[in-house]
């Protein structure tokens, strides 16, 4: 019986009560949250007082088993409350005063890898090339040392047009001492190759760096870009080339933005317009800007490409993107967007 | 082109006020360059009439005291610096209280000893002309002294400055002008070609043979017994002023005068120095002619000239010659006037080739009409007659003919097609008419009305439907054509190329790198700083034959001289901490040049044709380059920056090579401008694709850049194109990390270590990561060691650290059997 005693002992609400009280004592007397977690197993583990004491349940008589389990629950509850609570406690304490010492400024710069960008004139392309592509278009490119034949001759400059002057070229070495290559003066020899090189219809944009020998100052560069489209189909009319110029001159200034046509010449448009874009954020006011050249191909560029002028009609259009931004983004001076410095490009992000 | 409003509506009528007059040239497809609108002048301009004229002395220039009849009774004393008038001129003088343009007031001052009351004006501080050699000078019976200056000066008469288009030569003219102008307002117009009265003739003006096709027409006219020496009258030399030429002498002046009247160039011979018949045939190889401007010109076989007896005498169309000019004081003369046609393209040529672009070859070059010759000769002879006296010599040569024109047919309704509009019954035929086409209307076979229209004289432009389209068109207005989207048929997006550029760029600029784009031009001494050897493939250019920089007549075959330039520009401007990159193409001649075809433009160029085209350009591939100087990692509150270095240029070409879907293996390499021994090639597989690394001590020093610069570049067309990319099989299971640090020869390389864990690691390894390196008396000289982490795992199952061991095992004994490298305990 002397067994059975020491197990009512273990299982007496007094021993039970002090166990708690203990536990209870412990956990309260923890500093801080790694002290409670440090002191939980002496008192809710598997060797704590309690955990011994439930153990013991089995060698009770059936209805006092049920009643010391009763107690041993209660007292388990009890400690396991004791703890949550004085974690609570030190889970504020900590949210309190420790996270507050570890607090930091946040505005300290973190500028330790330098800040990327690419050019804007990559960017204008990249948008007009986008705003083609949604219609359907695709983009077409070429090289810049370029064949004197697709640079002109197909575009209708007859060898000694004077219209060959006004695009003051580049001229390449030879080895057959021809005039056979130049830097291409303008992106429309692209225009060439999408004929010869694709199957009709033909809607392609043509974005590009060309060439003209004009010195670098403020409103000029030897160096440029163009964006240039064509469109070949039965039935194209002047009244589809102002649609797609006024369509590209929303995606590129607003939906205020529209064109007007004013009757010009080029050699391989018949007729040729230039076209102006109202520009609702023009400085000074909004107003019509100059913006490129236009028209319905020439049948003569559709014969040199093998398209029957009588069938097919189309037409093509083309704009100088420096100039775009310049106004669309007031760039005051061509050389900056040349000259590469790399507060100009920053400026303009990725 | 510059237009006097007053000239213009001599021909057309009243005109609205300046500014819309310029709106309706530029209607129907004028540029106007520039209004240059009336100048206005304040207060009293008078007419006056020298009295006398006092030289004064003992000063640094030449200065003048005149006495100047301002009114009928009174004389003003006026000080000027002029010398270009006598006694009895009548001159423009500005008196006291008068306010010339530009704001210039004057009033009477005391001035090298005098008091001077008024001023004698040039043309150009009267704001009328550019002329500020001398004082205006009119000429004499034009006024009488005290007449207002203001109507006579023609101050109200507002000037358009037009450009002119290629292909409307004719507009080279008033006559021209006028034309459109009364299209544009639907206005009245008189030809002034119509209001000469064409003498009947006998026989030839002087004996012409024509030897060359390059000049159609040649017709001349005589006027002898002319007085050169007088002066042309002031309303002549006023438009003349207005048109922007400056009045020299009457033939001279009457000779531009029906140029710009008509649009005819004309050139005037003293004929007392021509010596026999006159003779137009291209030059002889080393042939030289004496030009007017007094240059002595040797001549090509191609260019085209006027001769006679004593040899060439002027260069046809561009510039007359210094034997036969007319010169005042020679007393009445006879003078033999030419008008001819000539070939555009001669012409054009000639005056390219002699950098003589002048106001005739303007013309030539552009068409003039051919029936023009004989109606301008016979105006400028009766101007002569008029102005400078003698008799119109009986005889008219006109030698050779006028090309005529075909007929342009095509449907009525070609132009509503074209514009997508309809336009209104009789447009077409009206507009055309305008234009001065003869129309005529005809069914065509497929029942369908035609417009056959015979092009007027003056417009050799129009040769097929769309030209009488584009007039059709401009004249009724582009306004008038709506605007309406096509639809194109559905396209096939970016192409992989396109996208894959775009990757790349974005890849490099996030980060950090700041995209530039440097002009190609390069020159020799670029690549002696680069240390190239005298063989090296990238000093074989494409050369400019006209480069803008003499220094850089070369097209570059590598991106980095553009790059290192701008990096140098950013550098002097205060950046310090750079990390730049180009996208562009290079331009790389063909060992063997291919000779470029020209085939003919009627046609497609056949499949060979083309394809000889495309062989005969250089090749020019699509390139990526980075350069970087200073710290790749700022300095901050952090610690210490981190100085860039080779590796981040190996790094960036690597990170193009997976924005680009292709890993690139990285290789130990000599090339210059690279360091020898901090270069690295680039490869897809065992293809070479570009190089980065640290640039060579010298070339650093050579080209003024920061210290330790570093820079990559790669051919972007040479990477394959990974459209589909396979999926990798992701496995759920866990991995076993294992650590294993080899010895091996210090020579051996980095990377082909790892590729031998790879290849010996088997197919449960993972992932191989090198985590240290170590050289040191641990390991002994000449060696080192490298750690790495092996990562395995199994598609199917948890692995064991068995089978783990077994496979690093395997790994390690390849790396030991090609490298002799060992495990270090």
């Amino acid at each position: 019986m002397t067994e059975s005693t020491d197990v009512v002992d273990a299982l007496h609400p007094d021993s039970l009560a002090a166990a708690v009280a203990a536990a209870r004592a412990a956990f309260d007397a923890a500093p801080d949250l790694a002290a409670l977690t440090a002191v939980k197993p002496a008192h809710l583990g598997d060797r704590a007082p309690l955990q011994l004491a439930r153990r013991e349940l089995g060698s009770l008589p059936g209805p006092d088993r049920a009643d010391a389990g009763k107690r041993v629950n209660a007292a388990r509850q009890e400690t396991q409350g004791a703890f949550d609570a004085r974690r609570e406690v030190l889970v504020a304490e900590r949210d309190a005063h420790v996270l507050a010492q570890e607090s930091v400024d946040v505005t300290l710069p973190w500028d330790r890898t330098p800040r990327g960008a690419r050019h804007p004139l990559t960017q204008v392309s990249e948008q007009i090339a986008d705003a083609f592509v949604a219609m359907g278009w695709e983009v077409a490119e070429g090289p810049e040392v370029e064949s004197s034949w697709l640079n002109f001759d197909a575009l209708n400059f007859g060898k000694d047009h004077p219209a060959r002057t006004m695009q003051d070229t580049f001229y390449l070495e030879n080895a057959d001492d021809t005039a056979g290559t130049v830097l291409r003066t303008h992106t429309s020899p692209v225009q060439i190759r999408s004929l010869l090189d694709r199957d009709l219809p033909v809607y392609v944009v043509c974005p590009g760096r060309t060439f003209r020998t004009d010195a670098l100052d403020a409103t000029h560069t030897p160096v440029f870009h163009q964006v240039e489209g064509i469109a070949i189909d039965k039935g194209l009319t002047m009244a589809h080339l102002k649609g797609t110029l006024d369509a590209f001159a929303h995606a590129m200034f607003g939906p205020e933005s529209r064109i007007r046509l004013r009757p010009s010449f080029f050699p391989f448009t018949e007729p040729s317009a230039e076209p102006d874009v109202w520009f609702p954020e023009k400085k000074g006011g909004a107003g019509w800007v100059e913006w490129g050249g236009c028209g319905m191909v020439h049948p003569n560029v559709l014969r040199a490409c093998g398209v029957d002028p009588d069938v097919y009609s189309g037409f093509a259009f083309g704009m100088g993107l420096e100039r775009t931004l310049m106004f669309r983004n007031g760039i005051p001076d061509m050389r900056d967007m040349v000259e590469g410095d790399v507060r100009f490009s920053r400026a303009f992000g990725i | 082109m510059r237009v006097p409003q007053s000239w213009l509506s001599e021909l057309v009528g009243e005109l609205p006020p300046v500014d819309e007059t310029a709106e309706a040239f530029v209607r129907v497809g004028f540029e106007v360059e520039e209004i240059h609108r009336a100048r206005e002048i304040t207060g009293p301009l008078v007419v006056a009439r020298v009295r006398e004229i006092e030289e004064l002395t003992g000063l640094k220039k030449p200065i003048r005291w005149c006495r100047v009849q301002v009114g009928p009774e009174q004389v003003n004393g006026v000080i000027c610096g002029a010398q270009n008038f006598a006694v009895d001129d009548l001159v423009v003088v500005a008196l006291p209280g008068a306010v010339l343009p530009g704001g210039f007031a004057i009033s009477a001052r005391k001035t090298y000893g005098h008091v001077s009351d008024g001023m004698i004006a040039s043309a150009r501080e009267l704001g009328i002309g550019a002329d500020h050699s001398g004082i205006l000078v009119l000429p004499p019976g034009t006024a009488e002294p005290g007449d207002d200056a203001r109507d006579l000066l023609g101050l109200d008469d507002p000037v358009i400055e037009l450009d002119v288009n290629p292909d409307s030569g004719y507009c080279f003219s008033i006559r021209g002008l006028a034309r459109e102008m009364s299209a544009a307002l639907d206005a009245d117009y008189t030809d002034p070609a119509s209001r000469v009265a064409v003498a009947e003739a006998e026989g030839d003006a002087w004996p012409v043979t024509l030897d060359d096709a390059g000049c159609a027409r040649f017709v001349a006219r005589r006027v002898d017994g002319v007085d050169p020496a007088r002066p042309a009258p002031w309303w002549m030399q006023r438009r003349l002023l207005a048109a922007g030429m400056r009045p020299i002498s009457l033939v001279v002046d009457v000779t531009n005068y029906v140029m710009i009247e008509l649009g005819q160039p004309l050139h005037a011979y003293d004929a007392g120095r021509l010596t026999g018949a006159i003779s137009v045939r291209r030059a002889a190889p080393g042939e030289q002619l004496v030009t007017l401007d007094d240059a002595t010109r040797t001549l090509d076989p191609d260019d085209l000239l006027i001769t006679d007896d004593s040899g060439p005498i002027g260069l046809a169309g561009v510039m007359g010659g210094a034997s036969t000019e007319i010169r005042d004081g020679d007393g009445p003369i006879d003078v033999l006037i030419e008008a001819a046609h000539f070939d555009p393209a001669v012409i054009a040529r000639a005056a390219r080739r002699h950098k003589l672009p002048s106001e005739a070859s303007k013309r030539f070059e552009r068409v003039v009409d051919p029936l023009l010759p004989p109606v301008a000769a016979e105006r400028a002879a009766q101007l002569l007659v008029e102005y400078g006296g003698g008799t119109i010599a009986p005889g008219r040569t006109d030698a050779g003919a006028a090309p005529t024109r075909p007929a342009v047919t095509m449907p009525l309704d070609e132009p509503d097609r074209v514009a997508g509009v309809a336009y209104p019954r009789g447009a077409t035929v009206r507009r055309l008419t305008q234009v001065g086409c003869a129309v005529e209307l005809a069914t065509g076979d497929d029942g369908r009305a035609r417009v056959i229209a015979t092009p007027p004289s003056w417009r050799p432009d129009l040769v097929q439907p769309a030209d009488l389209v584009e007039e059709v068109l401009r004249l009724e207005g582009l306004d008038a054509i709506p605007s309406v989207l096509p639809a194109a048929p559905g396209g096939h997006g970016l192409t992989p190329a396109q996208r894959r550029r775009r990757s790349v760029s974005r890849a490099l600029a996030e980060v950090g790198y700041v995209e530039v784009l440097p002009f190609p031009f390069v020159g020799p001494a670029v690549w002696d700083a680069f240390g190239l050897p005298a063989d090296d493939v990238r000093r074989r250019t494409v050369r400019v034959l006209n480069p803008l920089d003499a220094e850089r007549p070369e097209l570059s075959t590598t991106l980095l001289p553009g790059l290192l330039d701008t990096l140098v520009r950013n550098r002097s401007r205060g950046a310090v901490d750079l990390a730049l990159y180009h996208i562009g193409q290079v331009v790389l001649p063909h060992a063997q040049p291919v000779a470029m075809p020209d085939p003919p433009v009627d046609r497609r160029p056949t499949d060979a044709e083309y394809a000889q085209i495309r062989a005969a350009l250089p090749a020019q591939p699509l390139h990526v380059a980075a350069v970087l100087a200073g710290d790749r990692e700022a300095r901050g509150w952090w610690g210490p920056g981190r100085p860039a270095c080779w590796a981040d240029a190996v790094a960036a070409a690597t990170l193009v090579g997976q924005a680009a879907g292709v890993e690139l293996r990285v290789v130990a390499a000599d090339l210059a401008p690279w360091h020898p021994g901090r270069c690295a090639q680039l490869r897809v597989g065992d293809w070479p694709v570009g190089h980065a690394g640290e640039l060579h001590p010298k070339v650093v020093e050579a080209l003024g850049l920061p210290p330790r610069t570093c820079a990559m570049e790669l051919d972007l067309d040479a990477l394959p194109l990974r459209e589909h990319r396979a999926a990798p099989q992701v496995s759920p299971y866990p991995p076993v990390g294992v650590d294993v640090a080899l010895v091996a020869d210090a020579a051996v390389p980095a990377a082909d270590l790892t590729d031998a864990l790879v290849d010996g690691g088997g197919e449960l390894l993972e992932t191989v990561r090198l985590f240290d390196v170590y050289a040191g008396e641990q390991v002994g000289e000449g060696k080192r060691s490298l750690a790495f982490t092996l990562r395995f795992r199994a598609p199917d199952r948890t692995l064991t650290s068995e089978e783990a061991n077994a496979a690093r095992d395997a790994a390690v004994t390849v790396a030991t059997q090609r490298y002799g490298a060992v495990l270090r305990s």
